[in-house]
């Protein structure tokens, strides 16, 4: 449970050793880098956006040629594929890559080029399939389409709309070119909107035809070859196999180059880590002869790092971090503590000068979980289910472990709430001995049923919340103590416990307690004394102290009414905690529900199927909706009234200068 | 004995009615709601599909709270075991009573909690890694649908027939 101390480490080196001491820094991952000599007269700074740039081009040429090889030759995938995490390689492996890279990058441009030229071909089919069907309605046409005259005649070829048959157009030219006779018409198709004629006539008549004919909406075709349109349709054909063909070639082409995957991937990497390399020099400063690196180190893993570069000649200077540094932010907690930290991280991790919550969080976290799923059944399949992958895949990555890790530890938590309140998949053993057993079994729970007390269940809600709270709120006191700020503590969080407890102590002999918990409790006379002592102490004592960093006194009081006003927050996040109760029963309610059902179709054979299919179908729906609330939930809890009570976050997190790779993990050399 | 005095378990049932229906209804609003957003989401990148689902999904729980007071009362007015209980007119109507805040809140929270879950499927949608924050807005609507359950539940299970 603890913020890693960091210390800043400066490194001086000779500039010979540059790449190599880079190198060396980056595959430990230790150091985020920092500089602090920024703008310092007399270094200078290599320019490396270039290398960089082309480096980066690669990796992203690689990681292209690697999406277009699972597109044209997918891998086959289990089910669980993004449990096993990156590949681990040796340094070997990926040195072997590098020498090969030239040829690797070859390959890659190669599919692009490919996928490039399937694409081509495809618009290319488009096109000629449009053309075709373009031509659908001159079939008929049994002369080249470009012809436009004979020795004597002029061929018009075209479409026009609104004619149904030859008279149509012969009536048109009779009315409007009543002195041309010799014209022959012949219809090759008619379509609804329009239809494509044939219009022979003398050449020197040919002009006042079109023209006529155009007045009525006729217009020669806008495409025209010099073959006979099935002729054309025949070739067109025969050119969209041939680019089917090529297109073939192309795609087996890629899928025979898919066995270098693994390669690209590596090599991928290998850009990648290049370029984040190059990205880091160029901010380096430099003289002459010596380069200066400087960052953020773990305090406990400076020495490692002091041991890697101790065969490089380079001087190496270790400071603690001034005051107002605001130094990067790494957590370390014990093995079961850490499976909280991504739930910390998604809130915020902790700002400079607050304590790492994860334990007492995590603790928390399995403990409320558990109570809102709160049935055995479920919270062994949980467990069991988290346990199967955390084993079958020990290289995942470290995000998914930590919340695999969590869900297990809740799921267990879940079985303990489950038989403490007897809820085995609701109540099926009630329903499964008596609908085909006949006499009904049950197996008690260990502490009480919530359905059939759930008042009870409420009040215990409800005192987990006080602790809840408690511990949080302390959790600030201790802050206050840690930073010797002893009069907030004793004014921001020893004054609320007093009246806080002291309201306890009174509400408690109460005829109000008593009706919701059915009995009735009586405190001696002293104790009741002592509660209305800590009331008033702390009351009085907050509308004194909570505005005294103002000099008006007016002011000073009215900050401190408005500073007890804060009791109703308490009151509210404490009601929040009967969803620890409303949760609970939703799961158990639902779960009897779904028994109930599946019992509906009797005791024979076909009754015993049925009860299977929806007792598997229900609970496994149940399940789900089920753990999806209790998640969101217990968050909520975690996040608004336990973190409101002392934590705000906002610390930035530690990102060593290391290896950053995407599909592969390089194994350390020893 | 009149008509009149022979309604009770009809208003014990009109009771289950409305604590089913309209949580239910407003379930029905609120998943729609975010489902269009996610249905937008998904049709952009496909990849969020499960992110988006378990987003979509947060309204829906209003409609099993109503669920499960309808079950209690029904299971209390014996007709689901076969049976009926003899509940009196007064009865009747408490337990009409208990089944309303659950209906009523679960009505409205869930349509709004269906559309804070939409504008959550956008903050998935922009920003992935901030999806737990982006769960937590819908999640603070649901508490009130958690009191109305409360008060329901705790209101059915203390009428003594």
């Amino acid at each position: 449970m603890a913020v890693l101390q960091m210390q800043r480490v400066s490194i001086c080196a000779m500039k010979k050793n540059r790449k190599a001491v880079l190198e060396r820094i980056q595959s430990l991952g230790l150091m985020e880098i920092s500089d602090i000599l920024e703008g310092d007269a007399g270094f200078a700074h290599m320019d490396t956006a270039n290398a960089r740039a082309s480096f980066e081009k690669a990796a992203a040429q690689a990681d292209r040629a690697l999406e277009l090889l699972d597109v044209y030759a997918p891998e086959k995938k289990s089910l669980f594929a993004s449990l096993e995490g990156k590949a681990l390689i040796d340094a070997k492996v990926m040195g072997e890559m590098a020498s090969k890279r030239d040829a690797l990058q070859r390959t890659a441009s190669r599919i692009q080029a490919l996928d490039k030229q399937i694409a081509e071909k495809r618009a290319e089919i488009l096109k000629l399939e449009n053309g075709i069907e373009s031509l659908v309605p001159w079939m008929e046409l049994d002369i080249p389409m470009n012809l436009t005259q004979t020795k004597t005649a002029a061929v018009i070829l075209g479409t026009m709309s609104g004619v149904g048959a030859v008279d149509d157009v012969y009536q048109v030219l009779a009315q409007d070119a009543p002195d041309i006779e010799k014209v022959d018409v012949t219809l090759i198709s008619a379509g609804k909107d329009m239809a494509c004629l044939v219009v022979c006539c003398m050449k020197q008549d040919a002009e006042a035809v079109e023209g006529v004919l155009r007045t009525h909406g006729f217009a020669r075709p806008s495409q025209v070859w010099p073959k006979s349109p099935a002729e054309v349709k025949e070739d067109l054909l025969g050119e969209i196999e041939r680019h089917k063909e090529e297109m073939e070639t192309a795609r087996q082409e890629i899928v025979s180059l898919a066995e270098h995957r693994r390669d690209l991937r590596i090599v991928a990497d290998y850009y990648r880590v290049r370029a984040d390399k190059y990205q880091v020099l160029g901010t380096l400063p430099q003289s002459e002869r010596t380069f200066f690196i400087s960052g953020y180190v773990p305090a406990r893993q400076v020495g490692r790092l002091e041991e890697a570069l101790k065969i490089y000649d380079c001087v190496i200077d270790v400071e603690e971090l001034k005051e107002d540094e605001e130094a990067p932010v790494l957590l370390k907690n014990s093995k079961f503590a850490s499976s909280g930290e991504g739930i910390l991280e998604s809130f915020g991790l902790p700002h400079k000068g607050e304590i790492d919550p994860t334990t007492i969080m995590t603790v928390f976290y399995v403990f409320l979980f558990g109570m809102m799923l709160s049935d055995a059944a479920y919270g062994a399949i949980m467990a069991a289910a988290c346990g199967w992958a955390l084993l079958k895949f020990p290289r995942m990555g470290e995000g998914m472990r930590k919340s695999l890790q969590l869900f297990f530890w809740c799921g267990l938590s879940t079985l303990v709430w489950g038989v403490l309140f007897g809820g085995y998949f609701g109540d099926v053993v009630n329903v499964v001995s008596r609908t085909f057993f006949g006499h009904e079994v049950s197996i008690p729970a260990l502490w009480f049923v919530p359905l059939e007390d759930p008042m009870k269940l409420l009040m215990y809600s409800l005192g987990i919340g006080i602790v809840h709270l408690f511990v949080g709120f302390g959790i600030k006191g201790y802050m206050s103590l840690r930073d010797k700020k002893y009069m907030d503590f004793v004014c921001d969080t020893l004054l609320w416990y007093f009246l806080l407890i002291g309201l306890l102590l009174m509400l408690i002999p109460s005829s109000i307690f008593a009706s919701i918990a059915g009995t009735t409790i009586v405190f001696p006379p002293a104790l009741n004394f002592l509660a209305k002592a800590l009331a008033i102490v702390g009351a009085v004592g907050i509308l004194l102290m909570s505005g005294r960093a103002n000099k008006n006194f007016a002011l000073r009081i009215a900050l401190g009414l408005y500073d007890l006003y804060n009791i109703s927050g308490w009151l509210s996040d404490l009601l929040s905690y009967s969803r620890l109760l409303a949760l609970g029963l939703a799961t158990g309610v639902i779960a009897q529900v779904i028994n109930q059902m599946a019992s509906m179709f009797g005791s024979g054979v076909i009754g015993a199927i049925l009860f299977i299919v929806v007792f598997v179908f229900g609970h496994a729906v149940n399940m789900a909706i089920n753990m999806l609330g209790a998640y969101v939930h217990t968050n909520r809890l975690q996040y608004v009234e336990f973190f409101g009570k002392f934590y705000e976050g906002g610390g930035r997190a530690f990102a060593p200068f290391k290896e950053n790779t995407k599909y592969t993990s390089i194994k350390e050399e020893l | 004995m009149s008509l009149f005095e022979q309604m009770g378990i009809v208003y014990a049932l009109l009771g289950a009615a409305i604590a089913v229906l309209f949580a239910g209804a407003g379930s029905a609003l609120g998943v729609g709601i975010a489902g269009q957003a996610a249905a937008g989401v998904v049709s952009e990148d496909p990849s969020k599909f499960a992110q988006v689902l378990i987003l979509q999904l947060l309204p829906g729980t209003q409609g099993l709270y109503g669920l499960l007071v309808g079950f209690i009362t029904l299971s209390k007015i014996g007709i689901l075991g076969g049976g009926l209980a003899d509940v009196s007119v007064q009865n009747g109507l408490l337990i009409l009573a208990a089944c309303l805040p659950i209906g009523i809140v679960g009505l409205i929270s869930g349509r709004s909690q269906g559309k804070t879950a939409a504008a959550s499927i956008g903050i998935v949608a922009k920003k992935p890694d901030q999806f737990v924050k982006a769960m937590l807005f819908p999640a603070m609507v649901e508490t009130y649908a958690i009191l109305a359950l409360l008060i329901s539940f705790l209101a059915v299970n203390g009428v003594q027939l």
